[in-house]
């Protein structure tokens, strides 16, 4: 049982760090244009010079 | 400039709920501010290369800071201080794209992005405690006992307290709302559940009680929010949508001063300005002609098809449309005073009382919310009596709450209604209010206008035959330089019929009149009847004269307005449904009589007025009917309003388009008649969803008031009800 000590804590900071994930890429606008942004990773327009 | 103040200044807007409340004093504010932000309109791009295609040229092109293009809403947003959207959609159109401008101010869709974006991260965090919850609380089902019971219940509150209190925030403020003023909606017992679930379970497990509903109390909120989230983007898609094309009319014009032509935005404009109205706009304001002379074109307001000859003296409204030639015209009311404005304010109080109209799921929760807290409140007293327990009575009522908590009826309907409106959106329709569905689903008789909603409102050249052979060449040179509707037309059915163009000189347009040019030494005049000397005829055909020289007799050329695709097919299968159909214009008795005829309509009227529409319209609702009004112009408006469920063509006017429940994007009237059997299936579906939800509560709630509802119960019963609700909606895709 001693096990428990440390896998709860892990796995809630795993879960943790999904969430900060999530609120991250929302903060981010990501779910603002998700057609274009499945589109815009096929273009090689940056890819040599990245975007400032 | 980067993405991240290109939305600053969107936060900023929206900011202030007066500003959106006062498009005038934003569009001063945008006109001195000079915010540098140009929004266009792409329609046609689809691609990654579209993408970068566009982005290219617009950066390259001088004083654009930044372009992004955003392809779900297939615009672009450039950043480009002291350009305007002339000097910038010839740059996108070079490489091929169409562009249009779009009015900024017209889209307030931030402020309702921002909501979205809130349900989304309420969803977010309840889904991830629930995750983490569910671990614990499955290992506390499975036999865990003692402290480590106790634990795994200590760590699980401490995950849904904070959780509950922020994912449950919608509920309890619009349960609050509710209460504050005597209703009982549906919130009442969610927040009820939600509260009471959080607070045994926090007592529970503080006297290391068996159960604990934490997890029952995370995953309500999480599906429930789904259900909420659902609805908001049904509406979202559909308003944003029906913004657009408000903001493709960019609402501005051109003002006479003695520097020139100075554009301005129409809320500027105060009688007495004169404004030049060029060929082919539409009339911004009331006013009156000072100078020029032309044909305006009021089928618009009137249902007339026939562009009535205008002079200086002529009165003119605004929404009709300049055909021929340049005007310059004395404002006598603009703005909120126009005649459009004031339409548009009464068809706004006429919508008002029809938003009376409550939807199933209303109907259904006002039922549903006091029956459950009288079941929750009978088993805590009946348990409390025999038992003298408070403790079990509370943890009874409770479960019963929680059980019975209406997770798949908060999901039964936007799912439904999600389904059905996805996919009229993918065959051109767009949904812009939730109960317009299950409106259209009650729908016995409906009502169409002719000009523009049966037919295209656009002229079509009956017969090539009275022009000879070796004229036609010259004809399609002279029609081909005005912009005419009935010199357009003209032009396609010559070049339908194989025709080149032959070489015109001394091409001029005689605004009012028609154009003329000069072919082999010879004079050739297209246009009215009167300007060529022959007799006008039967005025209720439209028609257009060509003179081929002095010596030769003017040929009269005939126009019949072109029947809308999917007409014939929309009204038949109508018919064959048994429904009533009639037929409402304002236009002359021949004409609608012709249609009529052709599209096998008994029920038709002529000369109609716009009061004698809606009153129409009222008849039909006296004697029992639901009436779907299908119609275009300012001379459906107070019908569109008036029936139970209306729908416009997205080439309506926009005060047309405001007042209707649908707005068909396409050009096809067939979807109309297949949305109302959509409707109908949609509306049996939510049944079938309110039958299934009820279903796991008779099932479910006896072994609640019993008392031997464990959380493990809850959160099956839940879980279940809700993903065969969601399945049974997605059956409508």
């Amino acid at each position: 049982m001693q096990i428990l000590g440390i896998l709860i804590p892990v796995s809630l900071a795993l879960g943790g760090l999904g969430l900060l994930a999530f609120i991250w890429a929302l903060r981010g606008r990501q779910y603002e244009d998700p057609k274009g942004d499945s589109q815009r990773i096929l273009s090689s327009e940056w890819d040599d010079h990245p975007k400032p | 400039m980067s993405d991240a103040t290109l939305h600053d200044h969107d936060a900023r807007l929206s900011a202030c709920p007066a500003c959106d409340a006062a498009p005038l004093a934003q569009r001063i504010a945008a006109a001195k501010g000079g915010q540098g932000e140009v929004i266009l309109s792409l329609p046609t791009i689809h691609c990654a290369t579209c993408i970068t295609d566009v982005e290219r040229v617009l950066n390259r092109h001088p004083g654009v800071r930044a372009a992004r293009v955003n392809l779900t809403l297939r615009r672009v947003a450039v950043d480009a201080p002291g350009l305007t959207a002339e000097e910038l959609i010839p740059v996108v159109e070079s490489i091929g794209y169409e562009a249009h401008e779009l009015d900024p101010a017209a889209l307030s869709a931030s402020a309702a992005d921002r909501q979205g974006r809130d349900i989304l991260m309420r969803i977010g965090v309840s889904g991830f405690a629930m995750m983490n919850i569910m671990i614990l609380s499955v290992a506390v089902w499975s036999g865990a006992e003692a402290a480590t019971r106790d634990m795994f219940h200590w760590i699980s509150g401490a995950i849904a307290l904070p959780t509950v209190a922020f994912a449950g925030r919608p509920f309890f403020s619009s349960a609050w709302r509710g209460l504050r003023h005597g209703r009982l909606g549906m919130d009442v017992p969610i927040s009820l559940a939600l509260i009471l679930a959080s607070a045994i379970s926090v007592y529970e497990t503080l006297h290391s009680g068996h159960h604990a509903y934490f997890d029952a109390a995370v995953m309500l909120c999480f599906f429930l929010l789904i259900g909420r989230y659902l609805d908001y983007r049904t509406r979202a898609v559909a308003r944003s949508a029906a913004e657009e094309l408000t903001a493709l009319e960019v609402p501005r014009a051109f003002r006479v001063t003695a520097a020139g032509d100075e554009p301005v935005p129409v809320a500027e404009l105060s009688p007495g300005d004169l404004i030049r109205i060029r060929p082919g706009a539409r009339i911004p304001a009331d006013g009156e002609i000072a100078e020029g002379s032309s044909e305006i074109d009021r089928s618009l307001l009137t249902g007339e098809s026939i562009p009535v000859p205008a002079g200086p003296g002529l009165a003119l409204s605004a929404g009709e449309v300049n055909l021929t030639g340049p005007l310059v015209m004395r404002v006598t009311a603009a703005g909120r005073d126009s005649s459009l404005a004031r339409l548009t304010a009464l068809v706004a109080a006429a919508e008002s009382a029809r938003g009376h109209y409550t939807g199933l799921a209303d109907r259904a929760s006002r039922l549903y919310s006091p029956l459950v807290h009288l079941l929750a409140f009978c088993s805590f007293l009946g348990w409390y009596l025999t038992t003298h327990d408070l403790r079990l009575a509370v943890n009874v009522a409770a479960a019963v709450l929680i059980i019975t908590c209406p997770c798949a009826l908060g999901l039964a309907v936007p799912a439904v209604i999600t389904a059905a409106s996805g996919r009229l959106f993918r065959r051109g329709m767009l949904i812009k209010d939730g109960t317009a569905l299950e409106r259209l689903a009650e729908v016995d008789a409906v009502v169409f206008d002719k000009t523009g909603t049966l037919t295209m409102g656009v002229p079509q050249l009956v017969s090539l035959d009275p022009i000879p052979m070796d004229a036609r060449p010259a004809a399609l040179a002279l029609a081909q330089g005005s912009g005419h509707p009935l010199s357009q037309a003209l032009t396609q059915a010559l070049r339908e019929a194989g025709t080149e163009p032959a070489a015109l000189t001394d091409l001029r347009e005689v605004p009012g009149y028609g154009i003329a040019g000069t072919w082999q030494g010879r004079e050739l005049r297209l246009g009215r009847a009167d300007w060529m000397g022959a007799e006008h005829g039967d005025a209720t055909l439209s028609a257009s004269w060509l003179s081929l020289g002095q010596e030769a007799m003017p040929i009269r050329l005939e126009f019949s307005d072109r029947l809308r695709p999917g007409a014939e097919t929309c009204v038949a299968r109508l018919l064959a449904s048994g429904r009533r159909v009639m037929l409402l214009s304002g236009d002359a008795a021949p004409v609608v009589r012709d249609l009529a005829q052709r599209l096998g309509i008994a029920d038709w009227r002529a000369g109609v007025t716009p009061l004698d529409k809606a009153e129409a319209l009222r008849d039909l609702d006296m004697q029992g009917l639901h009436a779907l009004m299908v119609g275009d112009g300012l001379n459906d408006t107070a019908a569109l309003a008036e029936a139970h469920v209306s729908i416009s063509p997205a080439s309506a006017l926009d005060a047309a388009r405001t007042a209707s429940d649908i707005v068909l994007m396409g050009s096809d009237l067939a979807p109309v008649a297949e949305a109302l059997d959509l409707a109908r299936n949609a509306r049996r579906r939510i049944k079938e969803n309110f039958a299934i939800s009820l279903g796991y509560n008779v099932v479910a709630v006896p072994f609640a008031i019993a008392g031997f509802a464990t959380p493990l119960m809850a959160a099956l019963a839940m879980s279940l009800s809700s993903i065969s609700v969601t399945l049974n909606a997605l059956r409508l895709r």
